[in-house]
């Protein structure tokens, strides 16, 4: 063991450990995008206002007690045996399903239940009177949701979605079980070849750190930019002069 | 003088709690109409139910000629009719002071972009935010928030402002800046309905005061008459104890 032999295994290999690394950071991104927009679909089921009893409101209840199973079922169990699950399931039904695609199907299905209660809760925490000076104006729910709700929401709950991220980065590994060519999956074949453990998977575990850290690195980055300068620029309009405040 | 909004036998309950006792009211036509009344005497409730932001329990609110709480009436156009300004202010965080006037204009009233900007425009300088247009609701401070809250409201065009307590929340040195907005808005001959503990103000810009105690109207009528002559006894206790 040393230096030498790690790098020696990474020259020998970085091909191949670049394809896995590439895999894992695309299934984790799609998975979180995927995710995202499933926790979002939720979310905004879950916080439908129900005042009147009709029928549309009992289906919506229907459908939302379907939906707390889903979050809970997922939530409750293993991204490993959901994997195995979801793709030997499809293969017994005959259904002909690419791995890789079962890989993001799984991940996003397991981070939709994770980010559905972070909307829930980013729509709950929106301050009430924001709801009803939209409402005063004239918007219904939905437009209140897209035009005020939802943009302050993504806002509120990026770190989270970004936490998110990073967490699929690395649990993408587990996808190996349904032997995707993801970067856990092509180091053990790495580490079976050359008998190797130790350096293949040291070399896993910088890949994985760096994908991970980079990431936060650009999300942190990303988040100040949304959030705007600090300042903003006083307008100044010809033929207004700034009012004197107070009487 | 035409009434814009008539309130008939109007009845509002919180689970047991009857905060609004068979209220009849009403509001004409470039009228300025203030209710006065002590914490929990139901103003501000009265004020909620007028824009439906609470359902009241029974009763008519007959806008135009039209019962609103019908069921078939289209509450959202009914509230396009009515600005509202909030204790709070509740400025929309994600947008602009210029977007926080115009997205209700085009989202809803379909105008076109340079028309809501124009007309936003208008009525940012009369509050005197104008220059602030690009500053988000986090730049400001509490009184520049409820005038840009007022122009938002205005934006709209409504037939009725309607202000539940605008200068509770503010500090003592900012309550002066809105309060002088509320008055050009006055003299201007706008319908506006205001809940307020501001009583010189109310004596000042009303053309009618209207006690509440315990959710009942108890005497309404011109500020003088009202607020230096009460017939009532409750009214004159009230007095007694906010005018010192």
């Amino acid at each position: 063991m040393s230096f030498q032999s790690i790098w020696d295994i990474f020259i020998n290999n970085w091909e191949v450990y670049l394809r896995g690394a590439y895999f894992a950071l695309i299934i984790a991104v799609i998975g979180t995008i995927f995710g995202t927009l499933i926790g979002f679909f939720i979310g905004l089921m879950h916080t439908i206002p129900q005042r009147k009893k009709t029928v549309k409101t009992y289906i919506l209840k229907v459908f939302n007690v379907l939906l707390t199973t889903y979050v809970e079922i997922f939530r409750g169990t293993p991204m490993m045996v959901q994997a195995m699950v979801v793709f030997y399931g499809l293969v017994s039904l005959d259904i002909e399903i690419n791995r890789f695609l079962a890989a993001c199907i799984v991940i996003s299905l397991n981070t939709g239940a994770y980010m559905a209660e972070f909307v829930r809760g980013g729509i709950v925490s929106i301050d009430k009177g924001q709801f009803e000076a939209a409402q005063a104006i004239g918007m219904n729910h939905f437009k209140t949701m897209v035009h005020i709700v939802i943009p302050q929401v993504a806002r509120n709950i990026l770190p989270a979605t970004g936490n998110q991220l990073v967490m699929n980065i690395k649990d993408s590994s587990v996808l190996s079980v349904i032997s995707v060519v993801e970067l856990f999956f092509t180091t053990n074949s790495i580490a079976g070849s050359t008998y190797r453990y130790f350096e293949a998977f040291f070399i896993a575990c910088v890949l994985y750190f760096i994908m991970t850290f980079t990431v936060t690195r650009f999300l942190l980055l990303f988040e100040k930019k949304l959030d705007g300068p600090d300042s903003y620029k006083v307008e100044l309009i010809t033929g207004n002069k700034p009012k004197k405040e107070g009487v | 003088m035409s009434v814009v909004i008539d309130i008939k036998h109007l009845n509002k309950k919180f689970g047991d709690h009857e905060v609004l006792k068979d209220v009849n009211f009403q509001v004409n036509k470039g009228e300025v109409v203030t209710l006065i009344g002590s914490s929990g005497s139901g103003k501000s409730t009265l004020l909620r139910c007028i824009n439906l932001l609470e359902t009241p329990t029974a009763g008519e609110i007959i806008y135009n000629g039209e019962n609103i709480l019908d069921d078939k009436h289209d509450i959202e156009k009914y509230r396009t009719h009515l600005g509202m300004v909030f204790q709070q202010f509740n400025l929309f965080n994600n947008l602009n002071v210029l977007a926080n006037c115009t997205v209700g204009q085009q989202k809803v009233l379909k105008r076109d972009k340079v028309a809501a900007e124009e007309t936003a425009m208008k009525f940012l300088q009369l509050v005197g935010m104008a220059q602030y247009k690009n500053a988000k609701p986090r730049h400001l401070s509490g009184g520049q928030k409820q005038r840009v809250a007022i122009a938002r409201a205005l934006s709209m065009n409504p037939d009725v402002m309607l202000f539940d307590e605008p200068t509770s929340a503010l500090d003592p040195e900012m309550v002066g800046e809105v309060l002088k907005v509320m008055r050009t808005l006055a003299s201007e001959g706008n319908t506006m309905l205001i809940v307020t503990h501001e009583m010189e103000f109310a004596r000042e810009v009303s053309d009618r005061i209207v006690f509440m105690d315990k959710g009942v109207i108890v005497e309404e009528g011109h500020p003088d008459v009202v607020l230096l002559n009460p017939q009532h006894e409750r009214t004159k206790e009230f007095l007694k104890r906010t005018l010192k």
